[in-house]
């Protein structure tokens, strides 16, 4: 199984449709034994009950920089490899990690609730995943804006990519403008000393969460090249092009609709 | 169902004088059309023609002189009896074939008939649930084409009409044109190939 | 619906109802399709709003109470922005002729395509103050206050903007100069907007009187907008 293998989508699909339901029960069983454990968990002495979000809020938080990343060797792939599945890779990710920055920024709410008093309070760190969630959504709404997936997907992988230089220095001018205003954050995540009863669920709920990931972003991206196939064929339809042969190959949908799109 | 029923319609304009950006762009310009009675309106590029249609389209107001339709319906303005197409197709890409054809019936109002049908007479009846995006011009064009199809209105106002058209298709535009005179209505239309049908000519702007 | 005419009732209104109806449909449905720009007016929105606080600071006493007219100021920039391509889109592909030639008064087509701007891009707006409310430490109260005016204020805004996006297809010109033109005209509801929402959560006035003069600008405006926009799409055609 080599990324020249993966280039077909038709290969591909054809392996992810065997892959994905060992990877949703690898999914399931870990996130059952991981939320097991964290059930089990004892209380902060400080925070009580409500430490517990952590092991969701963490995960989600994780993830929602980790997607990032997958979306910016994506957007790579497209820009530099010209891989063929890599803007499919890019525009699958995107809502999915939209979805894990609003479960982190949630979750991150309702943890604040009980220690601030608010839900909302423009901490550093809750400020600068509320920034990155609008990125997210300001890349959704440019693969929504253009029609044609192939013209989008380049203006996307740009910003991809622009966004991921940008993330560190929004970060620090984050952290910088916090400190500013408020000299004291009133909550200090993690620390360095993670007792070990805490930190063995969190990792496997860590791995469970990413898991979860790799399992939507697969699907994500079968529905995506097959909806990209139905497009194709709308093309063909529209222009009459008889296209029993075309579908079957499936790795010349490109040309299929270039063709559609010069008739 | 033979639908316009206007036993004898004339549409005619006197004296049409028109100003476009300061610029006259014609004077004196008289035109008659019957029922029945298709007029090309020809002349070198710039000379009005576009202009005459969207006089009588209401589109555009004479600097002088004026257009009555006699015999058409009494309650309707004269604008609310014609078909104007023109250069822009007037089509919304991200809606689907159907859709487009039927906001416009809706919109337009009047006697209608099936949108299907119509679709089908211009050949792109296995596009229906289509976007309009994923049309060539030509089948663009065809769409426009049904429109004058499923609302039935007695003065059609064509601009270019046989542009982007392939042979097939000026073809079949050509048989529509006739149903339609046959049926009783009134064409004029601004061309620079032959339009495929028995019209008369009127040239404005001089020769060529 | 036969072209013959009813006996005492001119048939010119019976198919208006449809024939705006169907405009409003098709409206929606653009705007909610891909392509469309429904939601990039609340994403919009929601940025505005989160720009703010790097501005004055991330104190919460000071951003809730600000947070009435930050709301109303990010709702005023979203909603006029988007309006940009009211009439431009049809214009620009001739749909704009058609309307103008067909028996619906203009007015009443101009109405209608306002009216299925704001529901497509007025109402989420509305929507997601909650949300922005909780950015800004607003209370329940305050937040509806706010939900409430711009209930009442949005068709206002959406109303006078139209009579821009008319002038933008006039002028073939549209983005930065319509705004220039529309906001000015949009101040009048900002005040009223901001005053009602402040009422109820400092006082020293009534809700009752400012929220009534916004109801009556937004009234006002839904006869004035149309008929200057028309007018101006009259003068316009070309």
């Amino acid at each position: 199984m080599t990324l020249i293998d993966l280039a077909n989508p038709t290969r591909f699909l054809a392996l992810t449709a065997r892959v994905l339901p060992w990877l949703a029960a690898a999914t399931i069983i870990l996130l059952t034994i991981g939320l097991y454990q964290a059930a089990l968990a004892p209380d902060d002495y400080q925070q009580g009950a409500t430490v517990k979000i952590m092991f969701i809020h963490v995960p989600n938080a994780w993830l929602s920089m980790f997607v990032w990343g997958v979306m910016s060797i994506a957007s790579l792939g497209t820009l530099v490899w010209r891989h063929p599945l890599a803007d499919v890779a890019a525009k699958a990710a995107a809502p999915i990690g939209a979805a894990f920055t609003f479960l982190a920024l949630l979750t991150g709410s309702l943890w604040g609730r009980p220690m601030w008093g608010t839900y909302w309070e423009w901490d550093a760190r809750l400020t600068s995943v509320l920034i990155l969630f609008l990125m997210y959504l300001g890349l959704m709404a440019l693969w929504r804006a253009v029609d044609d997936p192939s013209r989008a997907a380049r203006a996307a992988a740009v910003l991809t990519l622009v966004g991921a230089i940008n993330l560190p220095i929004i970060k620090f001018s984050v952290d910088w403008w916090n400190t500013l205003h408020q000299p004291a954050s009133v909550m200090r995540m993690g620390g360095s000393a993670l007792d070990k009863s805490f930190l063995i669920p969190l990792l496997v709920m860590a791995v469970a969460f990413t898991l979860l990931f790799v399992t939507l972003h697969l699907a994500a991206m079968r529905n995506e090249i097959l909806r990209r196939r139905v497009r194709s064929l709308q093309m063909m339809q529209a222009s009459r092009i008889a296209f029993s042969s075309e579908v079957a190959v499936g790795s010349r949908e490109d040309n299929a609709s270039k063709e559609a799109g010069a008739a | 169902m033979s639908g316009l029923n206007q036993g004898d319609m004339r549409l005619s304009g006197h004296g049409l004088r028109c100003v476009r950006g300061g610029r006259e762009v014609f004077a004196g310009l008289d035109f008659a059309a019957g029922s029945g009675e298709a007029v090309a309106v020809v002349g070198r590029n710039g000379s009005g023609k576009t202009s005459l249609l969207r006089l009588i389209a209401g589109l555009l107001v004479p600097a002088d002189g004026s257009i009555t339709l006699e015999g058409g319906h009494s309650e309707l303005t004269l604008p609310e009896q014609c078909h104007y197409l023109g250069h822009r197709d007037a089509l919304k890409p991200a809606l689907s074939v159907a859709e487009n054809l039927t906001f416009w019936a809706d919109f337009l109002g009047g006697e209608r008939f099936d949108a299907a049908e119509s679709l089908a007479k211009v050949g792109l009846d296995h596009a229906i649930h289509l976007p309009a995006g994923f049309l060539s011009a030509g089948q663009r064009r065809r769409l426009s084409l049904a429109r004058l199809l499923t609302i039935r209105r007695p003065v059609w106002l064509l601009d270019e009409p046989t542009n982007a058209l392939d042979v097939a298709g000026q073809d079949m535009f050509a048989g529509l044109m006739r149903e339609h005179l046959a049926a009783g209505g009134v064409i004029v239309a601004a061309t620079h190939a032959p339009l495929g049908i028995e019209s008369r000519e009127l040239r404005i702007g001089g020769v060529a | 619906m036969a072209v013959a005419g009813g006996d005492c009732f001119p048939n010119r209104w019976k198919p208006s109802m449809t024939a705006l109806a169907a405009l409003i449909r098709r409206d929606i449905r653009i705007a909610l399709r891909v392509g469309g720009g429904a939601l990039i007016g609340v994403l919009f929105f929601l940025t505005v709003v989160v720009l703010m606080p790097f501005a004055v600071g991330p104190d919460l006493a000071l951003l809730s109470r600000l947070g009435p007219a930050i709301l109303w100021l990010g709702a005023l920039l979203a909603s006029l922005l988007t309006l940009d391509r009211l009439f431009m889109a049809d214009h620009e592909d001739g749909s704009l002729d058609l309307i103008t030639m067909s028996r619906t008064p203009l007015e009443l087509a101009c109405a209608a395509k306002a009216l299925a701007h704001w529901l497509a891009a007025g109402l989420p707006l509305i929507v997601a103050t909650p949300v922005l409310g909780l950015l800004l430490n607003l209370d329940m109260v305050a937040t509806a206050a706010v939900a409430l005016t711009l209930l009442a204020g949005t068709p206002a805004l959406t109303f006078t903007g139209m009579i821009g996006a008319a002038l933008a297809v006039t002028l073939h010109r549209g983005g930065l100069l319509m705004a220039v033109l529309v906001l000015p005209l949009s101040i009048p509801v900002l005040i009223f907007g901001v005053a009602a929402s402040q009422a109820v959560i400092v006082g020293p006035m009534t809700f009752g009187a400012p929220f009534s003069i916004l109801c009556a600008l937004s009234l006002v405006s839904l006869v004035i907008g149309p008929f200057a926009a028309a007018a101006s799409l009259r003068h316009g055609l070309d």
